[in-house]
């Protein structure tokens, strides 16, 4: 059943939507790859074809920066499999367990550039961290967290697991809680302990949730991470930190000459490499349910 | 078997506790720092703070300019999301209800936006708003951000209006209500669910976020609360008392509405995520 309109009342109703998104996404995508191909002087320049592609290519920051957000890819597994752990273990509804629900969803809403700073200064050489660890005798592990750039990266791995955690613990809680409570009566029932219970019952039964998840945080990871780099580290020390965003973001904003057509080109690479990786990523999700159909 | 069970037991409360303290410990840590003098913290960064010093929150209200950021991380945050739910509410209803050529490919190209990252764009638009003036200004921003919330927000609520019982619209025409009349009398007071979870989802995306900010808010009295607080730190950068005293600032506020709101947030972040 649809309504009857005039003509052009429904395009009406899309314009509020259309204005907004047409400008800010439209025009820019669009505009983006023409830039790209341009040396931009003010508002617009000569085009020089794909020169700005060969710069951004041979530049080693930019190679660092491609590698520090692939590397960032390790935290998915981690993040899914805690995040199952830990949403089966409020499932069980200990004593207590909305304080605790409460405390690991706390970090989630916390905005970045607070968490940021907060962890800039606990993994500093003589902060809180390294203060507690040679309290408790394991000297050896006070390391140069953020100073040192064959850590920096892992440091910056352990704040966003801290802060994101929560909102896969929260998402899976929720899907277990939707689920048929006589499936876990009747497992019990037949034996099974609480791993059993977690690999043949609640796994199975949350697999689109944690597709979910996982497609998220892939985005996430590979373009939604530029606050952490800027407020814990700029990117330092060197480029041990830099992210894609933030390559972008020096390129136009942070440098003494700024560089908008190179700029353009390192952001259609990774307009490009977000496209393809998320296409990528449905054919396997379409793959998988087919299989079990 | 007994003695088993128990001992199970006391492994997930232990896991369950590490982790609320692991996840509790930073904020407290914040409390504690910025209730330290400089001396006492470089003395000690683990040590609880004592005696008690208030300076430094005195200090960092006088450093910063919190009042001014607050009010227009505010008006930003407020002035997007209520143009995004209007927005996408409309659009919405005019996808799922009405017939018209491209609507299709409308909602489609609209939810693969959803995948962009925010980052491509902004070097197109940093030019744009520079020639047209919108730089640094409260509509320049709030059009950006919006834009930026509305795929979400029309792909949550087209799947929530698709839900709902035909008979509510058809009954609503042969009671001989006008078209924009079944969208505000009758579907907006339906769609409460779904339109908290996009206002709080929203209002935490533009409150908390820095790039747009940064970039599109260069003036000094444009700046929002998240952009002040990271040009605080790097002035503030070796009183870390001072800079964890105005951190607190602006975070209080934050966690007492969650505290308050728990339920909402909880249910409001989830329930939009699994609809779809």
């Amino acid at each position: 059943m649809t309504l009857k309109t005039r003509k052009i009342t429904p395009y009406l109703y899309m314009l509020p939507v259309i204005i907004p998104v047409g400008l800010v996404y439209g025009y820019s995508l669009v505009r983006v790859f023409d830039f790209s191909m341009r040396r931009i002087r003010g508002i617009t320049g000569v085009f020089i074809g794909l020169n700005n592609y060969k710069y951004v290519l041979q530049d080693p920051s930019f190679k660092s920066a491609v590698l520090n957000n692939l590397n960032l890819f390790i935290l998915i597994p981690v993040l899914v499999f805690l995040a199952i752990v830990f949403s089966y273990l409020l499932f069980e509804h200990l004593k207590g367990w909305k304080i605790y629900r409460g405390s690991l969803f706390m970090p989630y809403i916390l905005p970045i550039p607070v968490v940021g700073i907060i962890f800039g200064y606990m993994f500093t050489l003589h902060g809180v961290v390294n203060s507690f660890l040679r309290l408790i005798g394991l000297d050896f592990l006070a390391i140069d967290w953020l100073g040192d750039p064959k850590f920096a990266l892992w440091t910056l791995m352990i704040i966003i697991l801290w802060k994101e955690l929560g909102f896969g613990i929260i998402l899976f809680l929720a899907r277990l809680m939707s689920m048929d409570y006589e499936i876990f009566e009747s497992a019990e029932i037949d034996g099974a302990g609480w791993w059993g219970k977690l690999f043949y019952i609640v796994i199975p039964q949350m697999v689109s949730v944690i597709e979910f998840f996982t497609i998220i945080t892939v985005i996430n990871m590979l373009s939604w991470v530029f606050a952490y780099s800027y407020t814990v580290t700029l990117g330092g020390p060197g480029d041990a930190t830099l992210v894609m965003e933030l390559f972008i973001f020096n390129k136009l904003a942070r440098s003494q000459m700024p560089r908008p057509g190179i700029a353009s080109a390192a952001s259609v690479l990774l307009f490009l490499g977000t496209t393809i990786l998320i296409v990528f990523l449905f054919r396997i999700r379409k793959r998988i349910a087919q299989e079990e159909e | 078997m007994a003695q088993k069970i128990k001992q199970n037991r006391f492994f997930k409360y232990l896991f369950l506790i590490l982790a609320s303290v692991l996840c509790i410990y930073p904020l407290f840590w914040l409390i504690t720092a910025s209730l330290k003098t400089q001396e006492q913290y470089l003395e000690s960064t683990l040590n609880l703070p004592w005696p008690l010093d208030f300076g430094n929150i005195i200090g960092a209200m006088q450093g910063g300019k919190f009042f001014l950021w607050f009010m227009n991380s505010g008006i930003i945050t407020i002035g997007s999301v209520l143009f995004c739910t209007f927005a996408s509410l409309v659009a919405a209803f005019a996808i799922v209800y009405m017939d018209f050529k491209g609507k299709q490919v409308i909602l489609n190209s609209i939810i693969s936006l959803m995948a962009v990252p925010i980052v491509v764009m902004i070097v197109p638009l940093y030019i744009f708003f520079a020639r047209t003036h919108l730089m640094s200004t409260y509509p320049g921003v709030i059009l950006i951000y919006a834009a930026i919330c509305i795929p979400f927000s029309v792909y949550l609520m087209t799947s929530f209006f698709k839900t709902l019982p035909r008979e509510i619209v058809e009954a609503a025409i042969v009671d001989g209500c006008g078209t924009f009349k079944i969208l505000s009398k009758v579907l907006v007071p339906l769609s409460m669910p779904p339109v908290v979870t996009l206002i709080i989802v929203n209002a935490l995306y533009v409150w908390n976020d820095l790039l747009i900010a940064l970039i599109f808010l260069p003036k000094t009295e444009m700046r929002t609360l998240m952009v002040g607080i990271t040009i605080f730190k790097s002035r503030f950068n070796l009183d870390v008392p001072l800079t964890m005293a105005g951190l607190l600032l602006i975070s209080l506020p934050m966690i007492l509405v969650y505290i308050i709101f728990q339920r909402f947030f909880v249910r409001g972040l989830t329930s939009g995520a699994l609809k779809g």
